[in-house]
């Protein structure tokens, strides 16, 4: 087709608004699965390292040192007993990008479990977080600590914990995220638990005599 | 402080080329001589900050108000398919001698995923304007690295013998794959 | 147009000029998103998509678009179908879409894809373009998964996430980047000499 002013205009304008009906369309199809699949994602994750509960609180927000707002969701399960709060939370010292976890703590601070919602480490190395830290052989499992017993550092850093092999700097990143995570879980619990002593005298002795 | 953290970290630890696999399409493609190796490195480096910083403006100031960060990817591959047009139109207007030394490679910079790649990077990675630019510039002296090591080790590889099947593309890779390696040895420099 | 010929067409993206191992064309993505098998394949899913869809429309358009701006005009094809593939895989398969990350709308500037558009989609009718789009990405994809099983099998003893020999014996250099390279540089030298004979 020969080129003049006119007709390049046209077409390309053409195209172009073809191209924004099309995007436009299929932004609006697929905006509610998108979020769906986030939400489902980040629920998935709660279940995975809170045990059983019923229902849980909005998200309360918590600041850390790293000078990140942490997401604190506290779980409560029959006759509303407070069963421990998952937290999510985050590192930017990995290898590539910021690693996101969540970690569930019980009503005592024990680390339920973890997931990892985000990570770009190096494949093969600093990807194995996702498993490592919960498997039971040496010093690598972190399960079933407490972060203000234990001492959560890698063993190079005087820690109790055995990096990943090969992935230091992953593992230390991963194990900041996780001390954040505590940090936040203990304020809030502080936080909360005091208000609520004033509030209703009692609840607080019952949410600690509830063991799971 | 910071932006020495960054600097290193993109030309070295994270080079774009060998540990980001960006951009290596012109790696492989103009890294038969050094003299071409330096002029593409230069025209990179040149388009690369301008585009980071137009790119950024754009999706600070339209895409993010408007909430309409889908089209982020038209409008970044239009906005650098442009940019490289009046670029190449300028230069070619104030400096005739920096037309003769960067003009070919600029029509080549339009599909040199290396820039696209980084302006998307800086709003993935939340960095302010200046942060961008020092990313964007550090990223492009790494470009520039990888590209005249490696030209100067295929101008050598050039007068080796080789078997049949390795002569061109293949031997090149198995040269940036030891190169990669290399440079696999700044890993940890930055924590 | 005699059926032989189109099967020309569709067989001349995977083996004759195959865009990777022949072409030497897309390296980025190639290296990139191999770290395993399933991620190869899924990459070099999406890149067909993308091909088959903007040349199908440039295609359909080449009488349309006046020649001074054919350039933009198929950039801004590419780039629409790509933001689809992007969107339609955050929103059903979430986990591929986080592992491939910024390859996907890196696919925009895949050399194979407006290479195509220019030098057969806009000569060419609807059936043609489409065939070729589809065997070239094809050609993409079976290339991709081959290095990415080459890849994870010598890195990590699996293959598709099932494993083959225990993973401690395995090279871990090839899943990282020196590996892709290497791997990728013996692989188009087999190809070379196969394709000589």
């Amino acid at each position: 087709m020969q080129s003049n002013f006119k007709n390049m205009v046209f077409s390309l304008s053409l195209i172009a608004v073809f191209a924004a009906v099309t995007l436009a369309s299929v932004y609006a199809l697929t905006k509610e699965p998108i979020s769906a699949s986030k939400q489902a994602k980040q629920q998935n994750a709660i279940r995975e390292v809170l045990p059983l509960f019923e229902y849980l609180d909005e998200a309360e927000r918590v600041g850390v040192s790293s000078g990140d707002t942490l997401l604190v969701y506290r779980a409560y399960g029959k006759d509303e007993k407070f069963v421990g709060a998952a937290v999510e939370t985050v590192s930017h010292t990995g290898y590539s990008g910021d690693i996101r976890l969540m970690v569930g703590f019980d009503t005592e601070g024990v680390i339920v479990n973890y997931s990892v919602l985000e990570q770009r480490e190096t494949p093969g190395l600093g990807t194995k977080m996702v498993d490592w830290f919960k498997t039971e052989t040496k010093n690598q499992n972190i399960l079933g600590k407490n972060p203000s017993k234990d001492k959560f550092a890698v063993k190079k850093d005087g820690g109790d914990i055995d990096a990943i092999t090969a992935a230091t700097i992953s593992s230390r990143a991963f194990l900041e995220a996780v001390q954040n995570a505590y940090f936040a879980y203990s304020n809030n619990k502080d936080a909360v638990s005091g208000a609520t002593t004033v509030v209703t005298s009692g609840t607080a002795e019952n949410q600690t005599s509830d063991k799971r | 402080m910071t932006f020495i953290l960054i600097f290193i970290s993109a030309v070295f630890v994270n080079n774009i080329v060998l540990s980001q696999f960006l951009g290596i399409c012109p790696f492989l493609g103009v890294s038969k001589k050094i003299e071409t190796a330096l002029g593409m490195s230069g025209a990179v480096a040149f388009v690369m900050t301008i585009a980071t910083i137009i790119t950024y403006i754009v999706q600070k100031a339209i895409l993010e108000p408007f909430d309409i960060t889908f089209l982020q990817t038209i409008t970044f591959i239009l906005i650098i398919a442009a940019l490289v047009q009046m670029v190449e139109i300028v230069i070619k207007k104030i400096s005739p001698a920096l037309y003769q030394a960067l003009g070919v490679f600029l029509p080549l910079i339009t599909t040199n995923c290396a820039i696209l790649g980084v302006a998307i990077l800086v709003t993935q990675k939340d960095m302010n304007l200046l942060e961008s630019v020092i990313y964007a510039i550090s990223t492009a002296i790494g470009f520039g690295l990888a590209l005249i090591l490696f030209a100067g080790i295929r101008e050598q590889l050039s007068m080796t013998k080789l078997p049949k099947g390795m002569e061109g593309t293949a031997i090149a890779l198995v040269t940036a794959g030891l190169l990669a390696m290399a440079f696999m040895g700044f890993t940890g420099i930055v924590k | 147009m005699s059926r032989k010929s189109n099967l020309k067409i569709f067989l001349n993206g995977i083996i004759k000029e195959n865009p990777i191992f022949v072409l030497v064309l897309g390296i980025c993505p190639t290296l990139a998103t191999t770290s395993s098998a399933i991620n190869g394949m899924s990459m070099g899913l999406a890149t067909t998509f993308v091909l088959l869809g903007s040349n199908v429309v440039v295609s359909l358009l080449k009488n349309l678009i006046p020649d001074k701006v054919r350039i933009p005009a198929f950039v801004v094809v590419i780039a629409t179908f790509v933001t689809v593939v992007e969107m339609v895989m955050e929103a059903y398969v979430p986990a591929l879409f986080e592992s491939l990350g910024i390859f996907i709308p890196l696919i925009v500037v895949n050399c194979i894809v407006l290479g195509r558009a220019e030098a057969f989609a806009s000569k060419n009718n609807l059936g043609k373009s489409a065939l070729d789009g589809l065997g070239m990405g094809l050609g993409f994809t079976f290339a991709l998964t081959l290095l990415g099983i080459i890849r994870e099998f010598l890195g990590t003893g699996k293959a598709f996430g099932i494993t083959l020999f225990n993973e401690e014996y395995g090279m871990l250099l090839f899943v990282l980047a020196p590996g892709a390279f290497i791997a990728l540089g013996y692989l188009i030298a087999v190809m070379n000499k196969l394709q000589r004979k």
